[in-house]
C-alpha cells in the first residue's frame, strides 16, 4: 500500500525532521486546493510539489546555506527550529482536528482477480512508483542528478571540482521537500491527518532511508517494504494505538545495528 | 578576564535578592518566576550531557515523565512521601539514562543519530504510559489535592517558588562542582573532538555515560516538581517532545555548556514563553509559542551561535572560551575533514 | 631482555586494499625509530593499529610484553602508549593551556597538578606565550607543537609522531627536531613518521621503511639510504609529501 510513498523517501536518502512537516504540509495544501477550488488531490498534487519545492529552496538558500560550515549539531537544531516552525504554524492555521480530503475515487472499488482493490490507493500506489522511478532516473542517469549525489557524498569534493554546490544543495533540497509535499498530497485521500502527524511521518522515513534507501531503487523499495509490512502487522497484532510503538522500536534498532553501507552517511 | 568574575558576583547579587521576592510580588510573578527556576533547573540538568558533553538530546523530557509518575504513582498507591519518591524517581531516570546512553555510546551513534535515538526512547515512553491503565492510560494520571507539605503540597503557592529555587541552585552547584574537576573537563574536550580525548587516555565512553546518568538522575528529581506542581500528569505532555524543546532551548539560547547558559536563557525564555502563551491562547492559536520558539532557535543558529550569556560577557568586553555549541570553526577544511570519523583517515 | 614494543606480523586491510602487511619491527627503551615509506604506504594505518584506533586483522602488539590489540585507545594510553594526529586535531574552543591540560589529566587526576604539569610542557614546547588563547588561533607550526604537547602531557614511555614537522619552513623544523631530542633525552623512546629526511637522518639511529604496507629495509641512516629497494619505491612514487 504504502509502499509506494516510502520508495520515495528511500530514492531521496536524506531526510531530516522537517520532512515529516513538510509532508503534512502537502496534506494540508491538498485540503485546502481541494475544499476552497475543488480540486482533486490527483491534480492538486502538482501543485503541492511546485509550493513546497519552493519552501524547500527557500529553506535552503536562507538559513542551511549559511551555516554550511557550521558543526554537525547547528544544522540539526536548524532544521528541529524549522519542523518547529512547520509543524505548530500548520497547528495555529488548521487547529488540531483531523482532516481528510474527499477525492472524487473515494470509495470505489476495482476486482483484481480474487482482491478488492481500494481505487484511491491503487493510483497514489501507481502515481508513487511512476515518481520515484523518475526520480531514480533523474539521480542517476541525468547530469544535475550525478551532481547532487556527488554534492550529497562530498561537499568539499564537489566544490574542488567547480560546482556550484550552494545551487546543487538548493535544487536538492527542493526537490526533496517536492517529494514529500506529493506524497502528502497522494495519501490525503485515505489517510487522515493532523499537524501532529509529522513526526511519525519523519520516523517512517528515517527508518526506511536507514535501513535500505542507499539509493538505489531496490534499496528503497526493500526498506519500504520490510518498514510498513512491520508496522502493519504491529497494528494487526497489537493494539491500533501502538502502530508507533513498533515504529519507534525498528527505529532504535535500525540505529543500533545500522546497515553497513550507510555507516557514517551524513544524515540531516 | 574580570569581567566574567563581575558578572558572577552580579548573578550571586540577583540570587541573593531572590529569596526575598514573594515577599513583594504579585501572584502571577511569583508564578513566572517558579516557572523560570524549574525550567532553568531542568535547562541545567540537561546542560550536562547536552551543552558540557556535546550530546544533543532531544528526549529529556522522558525523564522529567518517569520522575513525574513515579513520585505520584508512589505517594498516591503506596503513601511514599515524594520527598523520598524523588530520589526514587531520580534513580529510575538515570537508569533509563544509563540504558540510552549505554546504548548511544557503545554502538558509537553520534549527531543526529544519538537525537533520533532519545527522541525514540521518549517516544516509547510516551506510548507505554499511554497505553498501560494503571497509571491513567491516556487520559492522564491526577493527583488528589491535600495540601500537606508531606505531600509535597503547598497551600501557599511561595513555597513552590523557594523549591524551585533550590532545584535550580543545586543542579547549578552541581554543574559547578563538575566544571572545576577532571570530569567536567572531560566533558568539554568531548564536546570539541571525541577521537583526540580518546587517545589522549579520556575513557570517553564512560564519561559520557556518567554525564548521561548525572543529568537524567536530576531531571528525574524535577519529575517530582512537575507533578505536584501541576496536579495532573498527561503522557502526552509530560512524555512529548514539546516539553523536550522547553528543556533543550533554554540552554541553547542562554550558552550551552556555560554554568549560567540555561539560567540565562531561562529568564530569557520563560517570560516569552508566558507572554506568548497567553498572547496566542486569546487568538486561540495554539501552538503559537512553539512557533516563537522555532524561530527563535533558527535566530539563535544563525546569528549567536554560542548563546546570549557568552554573547553578554564578550560585550562586556570580557573573554570567553569554551562555551556554547561549537561555532563556526575557523580551522582549515583539511584540518576539519578529519572530525567525522572515529579514526584516522587516510594521509 | 624484551623490547619496550614489539610488534609482530601486524596486518590490516580496508576492504580490498591491504594497507599494512605482516609487518614486524621492535622499539626498545629510549630508542628514536623512523617509520619512512612513501605516501600511502600505511604508516599512518600502523599508528592507527599500534594506538587501538583500529583492530589489526592479525598479528601482535606487546608493550613492556603485555598485549595491546584489542584494548581501547584510551587504555592503551594509559599504559604509556601516546600518539599525534598527522592531520592536528586541537580542542579548537579550548585555550592552549586547557588543551595539554586535558592530557595531564591522565596522570594527575587533580585539576592543579595537572595544569602545573601542563604549564610545563607548555614551557617545554615553547607555547607558554599562547597560554590563554583558544587552540583555534594558533599558526600551523603551533598547532603542531600543542599536538606534540598534548601528547607527551600524558607522559607516555613511548610516543608516536605522525609528520610533525610536515609544512614547517626551515627553522620550525629545527625547534622541533631540537624538542624531540629533548624529550627522548629524558628517556622517552619515540617512533617518528616523517617525511623530512634531513630530520629523518639526524633524530634516528634506525630506520624502518615500508611501501605498500610491506617492510622493505630496516637499518641505520646511511645503510637505508643506499638500499635498491628503498631508493626504487621512492622514485616510483615522486609524488612524496
Ligand atoms: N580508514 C580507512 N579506510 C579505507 N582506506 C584507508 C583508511 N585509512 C587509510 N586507508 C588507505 O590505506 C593506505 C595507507 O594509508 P596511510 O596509512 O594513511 O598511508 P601513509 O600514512 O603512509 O601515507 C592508503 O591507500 C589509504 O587510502
Ligand atoms: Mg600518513
Amino acid at each position: 500500500m504504502a509502499v509506494g510513498l516510502t520508495l520515495i523517501f528511500g530514492v531521496m536518502r536524506v531526510v531530516n525532521f522537517a520532512h515529516g512537516d513538510m509532508m503534512v504540509w502537502g496534506m494540508y495544501l491538498a485540503w485546502v486546493l481541494s475544499t476552497r477550488f475543488g480540486l482533486d488531490p490527483y491534480f492538486g498534487f502538482v501543485i503541492c510539489a511546485g509550493v513546497l519545492f519552493l519552501v524547500g529552496v527557500a529553506v535552503q538558500r536562507g538559513l542551511v546555506d549559511r551555516i554550511l560550515d557550521a558543526p554537525h549539531e547547528m544544522q540539526i537544531l536548524l532544521m528541529l527550529g524549522v519542523a518547529l516552525v512547520l509543524e505548530n504554524s500548520a497547528l495555529m492555521v488548521f487547529g488540531p482536528e483531523p482532516r481528510r480530503v474527499r477525492g472524487v475515487l473515494r470509495l470505489s472499488t476495482i476486482d483484481v482477480g480474487p482482491f478488492i482493490v481500494d481505487l484511491a490507493r491503487l493510483v497514489t500506489f501507481v502515481v508513487a512508483v511512476v515518481l520515484s522511478v523518475l526520480l531514480w532516473a533523474f539521480l542517476f542517469k541525468s547530469d544535475l542528478g550525478r551532481t547532487i549525489r556527488a554534492a550529497a557524498d562530498n561537499g568539499y569534493g564537489a566544490l574542488v571540482i567547480g560546482t556550484n554546490v550552494r545551487r546543487v544543495y538548493a535544487v536538492a533540497f527542493g526537490i526533496g521537500a517536492a517529494c514529500v509535499g506529493a506524497a502528502g498530497a497522494l495519501v490525503a485521500p485515505f489517510l487522515p491527518f493532523s499537524p501532529s502527524a509529522g513526526l511519525p511521518a519523519s520516523v517512517t522515513s528515517f527508518n526506511i532511508v536507514i535501513i535500505g534507501g542507499m539509493g538505489s531503487l531496490p534499496g528503497a523499495f526493500f526498506g519500504g517494504l520490510l518498514v510498513s509490512v512491520a508496522e502493519s502487522l504491529g497494528a494487526v497484532f497489537l493494539r491500533p494505538s501502538l502502530k508507533e510503538v513498533v515504529s519507534f522500536s525498528l527505529l532504535i534498532v535500525i540505529l543500533l545495528f545500522r546497515p553497513a553501507g550507510l555507516f557514517g552517511k551524513r544524515l540531516s | 578576564m574580570t569581567l566574567p568574575r563581575v558578572l558572577l558576583a552580579a548573578a550571586l547579587a540577583v540570587l541573593l535578592v531572590l529569596p526575598a521576592l514573594p515577599s513583594l510580588f504579585g501572584s502571577y510573578a511569583v508564578t513566572v518566576f517558579t516557572l523560570i527556576f524549574f525550567y532553568g533547573f531542568l535547562g541545567q540538568a540537561w546542560n550536562i550531557i547536552g551543552g558540557y558533553a556535546g550530546q544533543l538530546s532531544a528526549g529529556h523530557a522522558a525523564f522529567v515523565g518517569v520522575g513525574a509518575y513515579a513520585a505520584a504513582v508512589l505517594s498516591q498507591d503506596a503513601g511514599l512521601t515524594p520527598w523520598i519518591g524523588m530520589l526514587v524517581g531520580g534513580l529510575l531516570s538515570a537508569a533509563l539514562g544509563a540504558v540510552i546512553g549505554y546504548l548511544g555510546f557503545r554502538f558509537g551513534l553520534r549527531g543526529f543519530y544519538f537525537v533520533l535515538l532519545t527522541v525514540a526512547f521518549a517516544e516509547l515512553c510516551r506510548l507505554v504510559a499511554s497505553n498501560v491503565d494503571a497509571i491513567g492510560g491516556a487520559l492522564g494520571y491526577y493527583i488528589t489535592f491535600t495540601g500537606n507539605p508531606r505531600h509535597f503540597q503547598f497551600q501557599d503557592s511561595r513555597a513552590y517558588y523557594y523549591i524551585a529555587l533550590g532545584f535550580m541552585l543545586l543542579a547549578t552547584g552541581v554543574v559547578a562542582l563538575i566544571e572545576r574537576r577532571r570530569f567536567g573537563m572531560y566533558l568539554t574536550a568531548i564536546r570539541e573532538d571525541e577521537s583526540a580525548c580518546e587517545a589522549l587516555g579520556v575513557d570517553t565512553f564512560r564519561v559520557k555515560l556518567l554525564a548521561m546518568v548525572v543529568s537524567s538522575f536530576l531531571t528525574g528529581m524535577g519529575g517530582t516538581f512537575y507533578a505536584f506542581y501541576l496536579f495532573s500528569l498527561q503522557p502526552s505532555t509530560v512524555f512529548g517532545i514539546p516539553l523536550s524543546v522547553e528543556i533543550v532551548i533554554r540552554p541553547i539560547v542562554g550558552g550551552a555548556g556555560t554554568l549560567l547558559g540555561p539560567i540565562v536563557g531561562s529568564f530569557i525564555l520563560s517570560p516569552l514563553a508566558e507572554l506568548s502563551r497567553a498572547y496566542f491562547a486569546k487568538g486561540g492559536w495554539i501552538g503559537g509559542h512553539l512557533v516563537v520558539y522555532g524561530l527563535l532557535l533558527i535566530l539563535v543558529v544563525l546569528f549567536l551561535p554560542q548563546g546570549a550569556y557568552p554573547w553578554l560577557v564578550k560585550l562586556g568586553g570580557g573573554r570567553f572560551l569554551g562555551g556554547g555549541l561549537r561555532p563556526p570553526s575557523d580551522t582549515s577544511p583539511q584540518d576539519g575533514a578529519g572530525k567525522a570519523g572515529a579514526r584516522s583517515g587516510p594521509s | 631482555m624484551s623490547a619496550l614494543l614489539e610488534v609482530r606480523s601486524l596486518s590490516k586491510s580496508f576492504g580490498g586494499l591491504q594497507a599494512v602487511k605482516d609487518l614486524s619491527f621492535d622499539v626498545s627503551e629510549g630508542e628514536i625509530v623512523a617509520l619512512i615509506g612513501p605516501n600511502g604506504a600505511g604508516k599512518t594505518t600502523v599508528f592507527a593499529l599500534l594506538s587501538g584506533f583500529l583492530e589489526p586483522d592479525a598479528g601482535e602488539i606487546a608493550l613492556r610484553g603485555r598485549s595491546i590489540v584489542g584494548l581501547k585507545p584510551h587504555a592503551i594510553c594509559a599504559l604509556g602508549l601516546a600518539r599525534t594526529f598527522q592531520i592536528v586535531r586541537p580542542f579548537p574552543h579550548l585555550s592552549v593551556l586547557r588543551n595539554v591540560m586535558v592530557g595531564a589529566l591522565a596522570r594527575h587526576p587533580e585539576p592543579r597538578e595537572a595544569a602545573a604539569r601542563a604549564e610545563a610542557v607548555l614551557v617545554e614546547v615553547g607555547l607558554e606565550a599562547r597560554r590563554a588563547q583558544a587552540a583555534s588561533g594558533l599558526t600551523l607550526a603551533e598547532r603542531k607543537r600543542l599536538e606534540l604537547a598534548r601528547a607527551l602531557a600524558t607522559e607516555p614511555a613511548v610516543l608516536l609522531l605522525d609528520e610533525v614537522m610536515a609544512g614547517l619552513n626551515a627553522a620550525e623544523t629545527e625547534r622541533i627536531v631540537e624538542l624531540v631530542l629533548g624529550i627522548n633525552r629524558r628517556g622517552v623512546a619515540i617512533v617518528l613518521i616523517e617525511h623530512v629526511m634531513r630530520a629523518v637522518m639526524s633524530l634516528s639511529r634506525r630506520i624502518v621503511v615500508i611501501n605498500y604496507g610491506e617492510r622493505i629495509a630496516e637499518g641505520v641512516p646511511d645503510a637505508v639510504a643506499n638500499d635498491p629497494r628503498v631508493i626504487e619505491a621512492y622514485l616510483g612514487d615522486t609524488a612524496e609529501g
